[in-house]
């Protein structure tokens, strides 16, 4: 449960399907992970991260449709769903700079970035170990707050995991409330998908009953309305649903990896399938749209400066406090 | 007193939680309809539905993260595994995720989970169904782990277990369910992470957790008979265990033995021997002695598997050595 500790105003919640204000929160995710690519190279964010820059779309399109009490799980490259859910962005990067005043007190970093203010669940260091965890949300949303739904993200290659056959064939079994979007980018790690997965993922989906669609996931308005329709299903008590949402990676599987295993083509094709230029040309044919995103951008690099900055003023943990919260008898200092 | 057994004290501890408290949820692999392998949820899916007592498919991974996730989101999943040798497969749920989700998320989270699980031999179930593996549990941060030897505990610790924010381990004895022990009328929660002395003695302290505490009574009786008065602690609770119990006792008796059913090398009497070396070492007026089964699988055969299981001759032998009676 929420132990009620690190509770705050969820920023940036969608209010809207508004098409700028879909395309100004995908451009907040990618002016985010570029500009955590910067700070990771400079040394200023330790560890290692996993930008899911390319895949914008998915993240926006499915939170639109969600509420704060709405929970999601996600998975190492979950910087996008963290900020679509509507965290607190100071909060974020100071997580990601390690400092005390992060979502988790500098404790977890980029990879399991949690806010129970809006429902976040955290990001996980385990692929697959998310969507048993959103099942279990959804069941106790239908025990305790029936309305609320669960979403599990996880990519295409986390589709060999094992845990993954269990917890689909036990949402039918139990008709929980949840989501299961499957971010397939085509890449497992540092494979093709084509050579690791030997199933074909609708009829795989469908064998254990559940919903199942395909959905373009570059395009934010596809995934928005998807989204939007099968939550609204499952909060009126419809069966679990599994979304395959097709989108690209554009980075490595990690910052820094130079992605020698991919073909120049597949690379120099991915300009065209950018969510945020093809959301921006549907955008710009309406009538009494803005002629170009630049006031947008100006608006999200301003967001991000003011964040980072109140971030990087935050204190370094202090060793003094690394017990706190191993168990709830020790004191959250 | 009544007499109860253990299997049904663990039983009306489950009842009456889940009178308590209606966020208390059970799940797992035919507890309901069936009321689970050994009997301990017998009745539950009669008084509280199939909304809050949830047979689930043979997916013991996902059961475990289905309730880590449910803890996360308001509920108090108390999940069984039927056999403790199957927590191999719900490790990532423990380890990874329950474990560390009030550290990692810098306390915004707890994860108020209880799993239940019997260990232990004594049924010729053989290498895969009579595992002591409560060590691994024990060596994590982030778990309790617990182990009653009796009725009463068996009551009052799974009562505490539910109700601790914590997630629980709570690992009961398959030889101990059918067990009769006197049991109160009004029973009532024990505190985890406390020792009890369940026979004072001035000689030798013998520290045992589990179905190990009753055969270290039957040597401490042996004991009595050769005129050395042992004392016997029951740990109760693994982790966080009551090391200040056993210093006490230790300072006032000056030899020590473990006594458990798992296997001796890496094991909780390694843990228990280790911090009274250093913490009272100056007490100390003999060797510290682990009794424990041999670094070996458990074997089905019934000959084998009573030679392998540690018995209350062995106990005594280790207090005679910590005694310099061995040739006694």
């Amino acid at each position: 449960m929420a132990t009620g500790q690190g509770k705050r105003r969820a920023e940036n919640r969608p209010s809207t399907a508004d098409g700028v204000e879909l395309y100004r929160r995908m451009l907040l995710i990618r002016r985010s992970e570029e500009r955590l690519s910067r700070l990771f190279a400079d040394g200023e964010v330790p560890g290692f991260i996993h930008l899911s820059i390319g895949q914008e779309a998915v993240s926006v399109g499915i939170m639109s449709a969600l509420t704060a009490e709405d929970t999601i799980a996600s998975t190492h490259r979950g910087h996008g769903h963290a900020i679509a859910k509507g965290l607190s962005l100071t909060g974020f990067f100071a997580e990601l700079l390690a400092r005390d005043d992060g979502l988790c007190r500098g404790r977890g970093g980029s990879m399991h970035v949690a806010d129970a203010a809006v429902g976040m669940l955290g990001a996980n260091g385990i692929v697959g170990a998310g969507v048993p965890i959103a099942l279990g949300s959804a069941l106790a949303h239908s025990r305790l707050h029936p309305g609320r739904v669960a979403v599990s993200f996880f990519g295409d290659g986390a589709l060999a995991e094992g845990v993954l056959h269990e917890s689909l064939n036990l949402a039918v079994l139990l008709r929980a409330p949840i989501l299961f979007v499957c971010e397939a980018n085509g890449w497992s790690e540092f494979s093709p998908v084509a050579s690791q997965i030997a199933f074909g993922t609708e009829a795989w989906a469908r064998s254990y009953g559940l919903v199942y669609e395909k959905v373009d996931g570059n395009d934010v308005f596809a995934v928005a309305e998807a989204a939007a329709r099968h939550i609204g299903g499952l909060r009126s008590g419809g069966s679990p649903v599994f979304l395959e949402c097709l989108t690209a990676r554009v980075r490595g599987h990690y910052e820094g990896d130079a992605q020698k295993y991919r073909e120049a083509a597949e690379l120099d094709d991915l300009p065209r399938q950018d969510p945020l230029a093809r959301a921006w040309t549907q955008i710009s044919a309406q009538a009494g749209a803005p002629s170009d995103p630049s006031a947008i951008d100006e608006e999200v690099l301003g967001e991000i400066e003011a964040a980072l900055a109140a971030a990087r003023r935050g204190p370094e943990p202090s060793p003094h406090g690394a017990l706190c919260d191993v168990y709830s008898e020790q004191s959250h200092g | 007193m009544a007499e109860l057994r253990y299997g049904h004290a663990l039983n009306r501890a489950l009842m009456d939680a889940m009178a308590d408290d209606p966020t208390v949820v059970v799940l797992g692999e035919d507890i309901a309809a069936a009321g689970g392998s050994f009997g301990v949820t017998r009745g539950l899916l009669d008084k509280y539905g199939s909304e809050r007592v949830i047979d689930t498919p043979i997916s013991e991974a996902a059961i475990a993260g289905v309730a880590v996730g449910a803890a996360l989101s308001g509920l108090k999943p108390v999940v069984e595994i039927m056999f403790m040798d199957f927590t191999t497969l719900v490790m990532d749920a423990l380890v990874n995720q329950a474990a560390k989700a009030r550290f990692m998320f810098g306390g915004q989270f707890s994860a108020p989970m209880v799993l239940r699980t019997p260990h232990g031999g004594g049924v010729n179930a053989g290498p895969q169904h009579s595992q002591c593996l409560e060590a691994w549990f024990a060596h994590v941060p982030g778990l309790k782990v617990v182990c009653p030897a009796d009725a009463t505990s068996a009551y009052g610790l799974l009562r505490a277990a539910i109700e601790d924010p914590d997630p629980v381990i709570f690992v009961e004895h398959k030889g101990l369910y059918g067990r009769k022990d006197s049991f109160p009328e009004q029973p009532a929660a024990l505190p985890l992470g406390r020792a009890e002395i369940v026979r004072p003695g001035a000689d030798a302290t013998i520290v045992a957790y589990g179905a190990a505490v009753q055969f270290a009574l039957d040597a401490a009786t042996q004991l009595a008979s050769r005129g050395i008065a042992a004392e016997v602690i029951d740990l109760r609770t693994l982790q966080p265990w009551d090391d200040a119990t056993v210093l006490a006792s230790l300072s006032r008796t000056h030899r020590l033995v473990v006594a458990h059913e798992a296997v001796e090398a890496f094991g909780v009497g390694a843990e228990i021997v280790a911090r009274m070396a250093d913490i009272g070492f100056d007490e100390l007026d003999g060797p510290l002695v682990r009794v424990g089964a041999p670094f070996m699988p458990t074997p089905f055969a019934p000959a084998l598997e009573a030679a392998y299981r540690p018995s209350a001759q062995r106990v005594v032998e280790a207090v005679l050595k910590t005694m310099g009676q061995q040739d006694v």
